[in-house]
């Protein structure tokens, strides 16, 4: 079988580490299980909420509990039919609006400060991102009343657009921090050649610096729409009936109609979804945007 | 790119500073909005708190100086709460970084599904922090049918014990049921974050570590922890900044009963339940004392890693 001397030199050395690499790979094995058995271990209470969103509510009350109860829309169908209770159509369309919107002011506010940031630096660049980053640093209560102070003078109270201004300001450093890191790597060539054709600022970025870091800024977007989406403080303090989001319906929706478990948790399931769905999209750049860019 | 101050001062001048404000232009919307919503209302803040003003008595409204700061730390439910938001802060970081990390290691290797596996461990983190809170509550601490009884009910019943222990877990250990499920939200946080610190990891260096005939725990003492030091900080830092501001958590677990409201949840409470606002703000303000303690310290680690990319461009 040997033609040449190398194969049969390297035989010993291979059946010499043969137990090992076999024990090793026994061992990975083990641990691709482990690695399964505490995933589902560990995502265990979100499975659960989804399954006994499935169940009738005496199903869901039951100890202990059961997993082989027979599955039902019942309660995804009074979520939504508002069975006597509030509709939850106004309270998501009201997230929907503020978290879209925030978004969209965010990324128009942060694309040039970016810009100006990392690839045309402005002097103290550094100092003026850490003023971006100390504002998220600022704990949001303290500056909670003057601003339910100032809203009811001048009638923003319960207005969803109040909600939309704040999230911006909170989304704001944030998108500065990871849109300064994708921008970053932009070539600075394509954009001088880009200046030398005459293209003023609005035209480089939409036309040469957007299209570069699309993904960035898609991650940027989907982190923004998620933190929007999930804040419950701002919104309990400002809305009222009007402008309540879904964080807010959910709170009322236990209080309100006493505790019927599968109910509760379809209307958990309903309002997470979108922030799920955003989640598992920007999966691989949710690190990079949740560690402001600092993590590469 | 010459920005010598010879020609600046020769006539040039105008047309550098029209330059200098080109670059800076585009920065200015984000930062006077930045400003004008974050900052004035905290200036307003300072301003309040200096007054005894309880909205329910307006016309008592009156200047009282540091008053309120007394107030703030002679009250023991006050102080209780400072004590609390450091307790739930740091077992919160502490033990999700751990757990992160442990989890990193066990996913950071191939095997078969590890995309999924992954997608179940970041769920938690995805979650609307309130459905997250709720769901808690209700379906898993609930001494009667949460699954956290009922399972040890189901368990138990195997071995043929149809009374086992049925602990009401909010009433007994309300802190450490709030702890439980935010550790269970920011451990998937921590985990990415460590995560892409172990993905970062030069091979090289782990390979002629290998050679050099270094055992599976010597490689992690002294290559993978060293390294993963600024990671570790990174997440600890941004772990802290949004544990410290917590509020869906306590509002909805226990309303802040039981010993476990935090800052942010009592100044909700003193301003929007108990209208006192003078107070409210004099605690919001002690709040940002702290905070800006915590934050210089913090601020210099973000630094050290920003200084070291800023290097690498």
């Amino acid at each position: 079988m040997s033609t040449t001397t190398a194969p049969v030199k390297a035989a010993p050395a291979t059946t010499a580490y043969a137990p090992a690499t076999r024990r090793a790979r026994r061992r990975s094995a083990g641990l691709g299980l482990l690695a399964w058995v505490v995933g589902l271990g560990f995502c265990l209470p979100a499975l659960w909420m989804l399954l006994t969103s499935f169940h009738s509510e005496t199903d869901a009350a039951t100890n202990p509990p059961s997993f082989t109860a027979p599955l039902t829309l019942d309660s995804y169908k009074v979520f939504f039919g508002s069975d006597g209770g509030a509709s939850p159509w106004p309270p998501l369309i009201n997230s929907l609006t503020a978290s879209l919107f925030s978004t969209l002011f965010v990324l128009l506010l942060a694309l040039p400060a970016a810009y100006a940031l990392s690839i045309k630096p402005v002097r103290k660049w550094t100092d003026v991102m850490f003023f971006f980053l100390s504002t998220k640093m600022l704990p949001v209560v303290a500056g909670l009343l003057p601003i339910y102070l100032f809203a009811k003078n001048i009638g923003m109270l319960d207005n969803i657009w109040l909600l939309v201004i704040l999230y911006t300001s909170m989304n704001l450093p944030i998108a500065v921090w990871m849109m300064q890191s994708f921008l970053a790597d932009v070539p600075v060539s394509i954009i001088e050649a880009a200046q030398m054709d005459g293209a003023r600022l609005p035209t480089v970025l939409a036309r040469v610096v957007a299209p570069v870091a699309a993904p960035g800024i898609a991650a940027t977007a989907l982190i923004c729409f998620i933190f929007s989406w999930n804040e419950l403080l701002f919104a309990r303090v400002l809305t009222g009936v009007t402008a309540q989001t879904a964080p807010v319906f959910l709170t009322g929706f236990v209080t309100s109609q006493g505790l019927f478990l599968a109910q509760l948790c379809a209307a958990a399931v309903v309002v997470s979804l979108p922030v799920l769905a955003a989640g598992f999209a920007a999966q691989d750049k949710l690190v990079q945007g949740l560690s402001l860019g600092a993590v590469k | 790119m010459t920005r010598p101050p010879a020609p600046r001062r020769a006539g040039r001048g105008p047309s550098a500073r029209a330059r200098a404000w080109a670059t800076r232009a585009p920065l200015l919307p984000a930062l006077i909005f930045l400003i004008a919503v974050t900052q004035l209302p905290f200036v307003a803040t300072l301003f309040i708190s200096l007054f005894d003003w309880n909205s329910l008595a307006p016309d008592e409204r009156a200047f009282s100086g540091l008053s309120n700061y007394k107030t703030v730390v002679t009250d023991a439910s006050l102080r209780e709460s400072i004590l609390t938001t450091v307790l739930l802060t740091a077992t919160v970081v502490i033990v999700s970084v751990v757990l992160g990390l442990l989890l990193a290691l066990l996913i950071n290797r191939k095997f078969v599904g590890r995309g999924f596996v992954r997608t179940l461990l970041i769920t938690p983190f995805l979650l609307v922090p309130v459905s997250a809170a709720l769901m808690w509550k209700h379906l898993l601490y609930n001494p009667e049918y949460g699954l956290l009884n009922g399972g040890w009910a189901w368990f138990t019943g195997l071995f043929g014990d149809s009374t086992p222990a049925q602990p009401d877990w909010i009433t007994d250990m309300p802190l450490l049921a709030v702890e439980a499920s935010l550790v269970w939200q920011w451990t998937p946080f921590m985990m990415l974050i460590l995560l892409a610190g172990l993905q970062s990891q030069p091979l090289d260096m782990m390979e002629a570590a290998r050679l050099d005939g270094a055992g599976t725990w010597q490689m992690f003492r002294f290559l993978t922890v060293p390294h993963l030091r600024r990671y570790l900080e990174l997440g600890t830092l941004l772990g802290a900044i949004y544990v410290v501001q917590n509020f869906d958590a306590v509002f909805t677990i226990t309303a802040g009963g039981l010993g476990t409201a935090n800052l942010p949840y009592t100044i909700y409470q003193t301003f929007y339940q108990a209208h006192e606002y003078g107070l409210a703000s004099a605690a919001g303000v002690v709040v940002v004392i702290g905070t800006i303690v915590i934050a210089t310290f913090a601020l210099r680690v973000v630094s050290s890693l920003f200084s070291e990319e800023a290097s690498r461009a």
